[in-house]
């Protein structure tokens, strides 16, 4: 591995600070060898990350050997895979065989799974080389990953701010340059509000569309792992390698045939496609956001779609609704950790006290108050008042959304209400923090897939990211809209813009 | 209330462990009796990230059980039942609640009797937990282990309508229902080893009153005998309560079989609150028409159609009614299996009774061996017994040997014992010989002094040797009884 160098930046090869795509062709092609591009990766966290604290865990030597697998791969003839060589950063809910997953909670301390993940398998079948995992709130649960028992992580943008979450730690490493790819999982908008705020692209696909075995369970039924990148494409090419029917997860979606091809859509354009700017994903937005939100929805028109405004009332309800479903299912998910196999143990007299001490000692703050106020829904004389409220919520919200799309193909928005904001500012005001996901949830509750796209600076030169909303399995023309936005982002607040990545200036958008 | 005759009221809930290769869902193996913790993987352990897939094979086996008790299948949803225990490895159990498979629903007892069945839904397992120090129960052990082999392991549980009136009726019950489960292939029926799990719901009431008492619900009842003795234990305690004035407490109880008394668990305010909710790891379950019909169509016959047709039998035979104690061994040949042997020696010539008897007393020794016997020889010795040409000793003897030897031509094995039944003309000549040899004896015996048979009978064995044939011989005596 390569000396770390003091100022933060990374040993570009050649061809600057490269995208996915392009560092898979070059390994396979023999022209840059994966041991360079994961060392390169490696000294970037080596000097960076200590600042801004993106990664809880990095697998050096398992990541240099599965580089020098890859380069064998190339040496030899064989296939390397789509994603030859690529660093990836894994959030550390995803199961990881031998490699401490946490959850960012002291619960799980010492716990080092059996197995992997499907999603990791598919990404190491596809050649990119896992370097690490990343910092994230508690069980997922928080929208700045400042509810890590790890400590908080920072906006490579600007070092007091938060970066976002709860995929937080993912979406400042991609943001950092520290990896041009990572995985996050979105519950309530996981990965796009973090994406948002750290300006790079973030995606939750289709409830189903990518398997969650090996996912540390949140909230079951909105649960979805997906892809942060430097552009739409890559982001593209990272699903299409984890998407697919797995026999492990009893929820995943069987595969379409043909499959579709989510690299292939992104440079389809947006000629006649109905676009609808959703009064409910702008209101109560920052004007900076608004204002951005405007703009790329005048850039659509521009690129040739039919954009309209629609009003889709139900969305207001998605934030209590999902705070309801959420902390309900996770109150159950959560209940496993009790002491008896596996991570934290606080002895007590008899086993009930030991579950108590444990899950008192283990759990942080947010996770305790999710698990109180999700008991409190499902029990006993609240159950229909609460939980089977909010069930009946959901399938209004799917009624609205399908009265949309006959109307519009896409929805369009806000990511996230307002840039970054400083590290603290929320910690003791949790409604605040819930409203950060307010233009998220809808989606999660639907099962919908949606992406945020970063569309420039706000007023404090921080990313401001815009939401693409599509109905179930409309990942194409979810990323054909999300590249005719890309194409026409303004400078400043995206990928490449954070300081101190070494290279200077935005890296253009991959196509 | 002294003098008031007292009605029991019960309900049972059997937990029937499936007789699946694998768990419930996972591929762990579903196996009794393995080294701890070695039958166990991701899923069962409950590891975080891990997921459920349902097995076919144990919906398919819990179809199985529903058309067998006349249950209709219905789309199915999986809840969470959330509790914390140690042997639950993620502290809710994957069960069904409102939505079950099989609903509604009877079994009718070998006596007639009908008890209503209001639902038979799949459920996991839980692990094993013992307690070590202390008195073996959680509270106040030193330390304990768990075993999460069980952890996962399909369960049905069925619960009855509290149809049932006493304990002997309750037995009956589990009996019969123990009887199905095995015939259709769901479980092993083995009860020492927990397969089946019985707990009863016990109240009492004065009889003829139309409305139930307050119950109690008893556990860990894991033999038909504590299943009988707790019920009758809890009823009577019950029943005391009430004469003495007092009011009985809806409470969970345990039997404690060494102490005979069931004592109490929890109370209904300290019965817990499950939180049920959909598992939204699984998805809804509706097996359509096509699967119910196949499942329908493979049962086989049930034990009270087995039955029923060895005692179609026995009635078409035209030697008589069918008595209790052959009613008895029709049901031992259903319940272990040998009712088939029986029906193909009558259908190929075999006197239905003798067939019977042979194989609820001969081959019901041996189960196994009776399995591995050739129908053809097994009718060839029943039929040859039936002709007079083996006494019953000598048949029983042969038969031994088939068993033993997992068959053979009963005709060569009694040659090669010398058997030769005595033939009638050698019968009529050794009574002769012997009434002749003791005419005082014979006096006596003809003026109606019973006694003296046996006196006979011993004379002719002795002198007839292996070729003896009681039957022959006692039908000669009262022959020359009614001459004489
Ligand atoms: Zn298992």
């Amino acid at each position: 591995m390569s000396a770390p160098r003091g100022d933060g930046t990374r040993e570009a090869g050649g061809d600057g600070p490269a995208g996915a795509l392009r560092i898979a062709a070059a390994v396979r092609a023999g022209e840059r060898s994966a041991r360079s591009v994961v060392e390169e990766a490696l000294s970037a966290v080596a000097s960076g990350d200590s600042d801004l604290h993106a990664f809880v865990t990095v697998t050096a030597d398992a990541a240099l050997a599965a580089a020098d697998e890859v380069d064998r791969a190339v040496a030899e003839g064989r296939d390397p895979g789509p994603l030859a060589g690529v660093p990836v950063a894994l959030k550390d809910n995803l199961c990881t065989r031998g490699v401490p997953t946490t959850c960012a909670s002291r619960i799980l301390e010492g716990w080092r799974p059996p197995y992997d993940a499907t999603v990791v398998d598919r990404l190491a079948a596809a050649g990119a080389v896992a370097v690490g995992k990343t910092n994230m709130d508690e069980f997922a649960m928080g929208s700045s990953t400042e509810n890590s028992c790890f400590g908080p992580t920072r906006n490579p943008h600007d070092r007091t701010r938060v970066p976002g979450g709860s995929s937080g730690g993912s979406a400042a490493a991609v943001a950092a340059g520290f990896v041009p790819l990572a995985l996050g999982s979105d519950t309530g908008g996981s990965i796009r509000q973090p994406a948002a705020l750290c300006g790079v692209v973030g995606m939750k696909p289709t409830y189903g569309l990518v398997s969650r075995y090996g996912l540390v369970a949140f909230a079951s039924s909105l649960d979805q792992i997906g892809p942060f990148a430097t552009s739409v494409a890559d982001a593209a090419h990272l699903l299409g390698v984890i998407a697919g029917h797995d026999r492990a997860d009893s929820t995943s979606l069987p595969d379409p045939d043909p499959r579709p091809d989510f690299a292939a859509s992104v440079g389809r354009g947006v000629e006649g496609r109905r676009v609808g700017l959703c009064l409910e994903l702008v209101e109560g937005c920052a004007p900076d956001v608004v204002a951005r939100v405007r703009r790329a929805a005048e850039d659509l028109e521009a690129a040739g779609a039919e954009v309209s405004e629609i009003s889709v009332p139900e969305f207001r309800l998605g934030l209590s609704a999902y705070y309801l479903i959420a902390p309900a299912e996770a109150s159950s998910n959560l209940a496993r950790y009790d002491g008896v196999r596996y991570g934290l143990r606080v002895d007590g007299p008899d086993v009930a006290a030991m579950n108590t001490a444990t899950r008192t000692a283990g759990f942080g703050p947010e996770v305790k108050r999710r698990i109180m106020l999700g008991t409190y829904a499902l029990s006993a004389g609240y159950y229909d008042a609460y939980y089977g409220k909010a069930q009946r919520v959901r399938t209004l919200m799917v009624e609205a959304f399908a009265r949309a799309y006959r109307q519009v193909d896409v929805l369009l928005g806000a990511t996230a209400p307002s840039t970054a904001f400083p590290i603290g500012e929320r910690v003791d005001d949790p409604l605040a923090m819930y409203m950060s996901d307010v233009c998220t949830i809808p989606s999660n509750l639907a099962g919908h897939p949606a992406i945020s796209v970063p569309y420039g600076a706000g007023d404090d030169g921080l990313p401001v990211g815009v939401q693409v909303l599509a109905p179930a399995l409309g990942e194409e023309l979810l990323f054909s809209v999300a590249a005719a936005l890309e194409a026409a982002a303004p400078a400043g607040g995206g990928p490449g813009a954070a300081a101190p990545v070494g290279s200077g200036g935005p890296e253009g958008a991959g196509r | 209330m002294s003098g008031t005759e007292w009605e029991t009221v019960v309900g049972l809930e059997v937990h029937c462990e499936l007789k699946t290769a694998t768990k419930l869902f996972c591929g762990c193996a579903n196996s009794f009796g393995d080294e701890p913790n070695t039958n166990v993987c991701p899923v069962c352990l409950g590891l975080p990230g891990s997921l459920p897939v349902l097995n076919e094979g144990a919906v398919e086996r819990a179809m199985r059980i529903g058309a067998a008790l006349h249950c209709e299948v219905h789309p199915s949803v999986f809840h969470r039942k959330n509790y914390f225990y140690p042997d639950m490895p993620k502290d809710y159990q994957i069960s069904q609640y409102d939505e079950p498979i099989n609903v509604g629903g009877w079994l009718d007892l070998p006596d007639g009797f009908r008890v209503g069945i209001v639902r038979a839904h799949l459920e996991e397992d839980t692990g094993k937990t013992s307690h070590l120090g202390g008195d073996g129960r959680i509270h106040g052990a030193d330390y304990s282990l768990v075993d999460y082999n069980r952890a996962g392991v399909p369960l049905v549980e069925i619960v009855s309508e509290p149809d049932i009136r006493s304990a002997a009726q309750a037995r009956a019950y589990a009996s019969e229902l123990r009887a199905v489960l095995v015939a259709v292939d769901a479980s092993d029926g083995r009860m020492e080893e927990g397969s089946l799990r019985v707990d009863a719901n016990v109240s009492v009431r004065p009889a003829g009153s139309d409305t139930f008492g307050t119950r109690c619900e008893i556990k860990n009842l894991n033999s038909l005998r504590s299943l009988g003795r707790a019920i009758e234990h809890e009823a009577a305690r019950q029943v005391a309560l009430l004469e003495s004035g007092e009011a009985v407490v809806q409470q969970t109880r345990h039997w404690d079989e060494a102490a005979a008394r069931t004592v109490p668990l929890r109370s209904k305010e300290e019965a817990f609150d499950y939180r049920y909710f959909p598992e939204p790891d699984l998805v809804p379950l509706a097996p359509d028409a096509g699967w119910q019909a196949a499942v329908a169509g493979s049962l086989g016959l049930l034990p009270a159609q087995r039955r029923a047709r060895l005692l179609a039998l026995l009635d078409g035979a035209g030697d008589g009614e069918v008595s209790a104690a052959q009613a008895d061994q029709v049901s031992a040949v259903v319940d272990q299996g040998l009712d088939d042997l029986v029906v193909a020696a009558v259908s190929g010539g075999a006197p239905a009774r003798l067939a019977l008897a042979r194989a609820a007393n001969e081959v019901a020794a041996d189960v196994e061996a009776g399995r591995r016997l050739p129908v053809a020889d097994f009718t060839k010795l029943v039929s040859m017994e039936g002709d007079g040409k083996l006494s019953a000793s000598q048949s029983k003897e042969v038969l031994g040997e088939l068993l033993g030897a997992g068959g053979g031509d009963p005709e060569a094995i009694a040659g090669q014992r010398g058997f030769e039944a005595m033939s009638a003309d050698s019968v009529v000549a050794i009574v002769n010989e012997v009434v002749a040899a003791h005419p005082d004896e014979w006096g006596r015996f003809a003026g109606g002094d019973q006694k003296l048979m046996g006196f006979f009978v011993g004379a002719i064995r002795e002198r007839a040797g292996s070729s003896f044939d009681g039957k022959a011989v006692s039908a000669e005596l009262r022959r020359r009884l009614q001459e004489a």
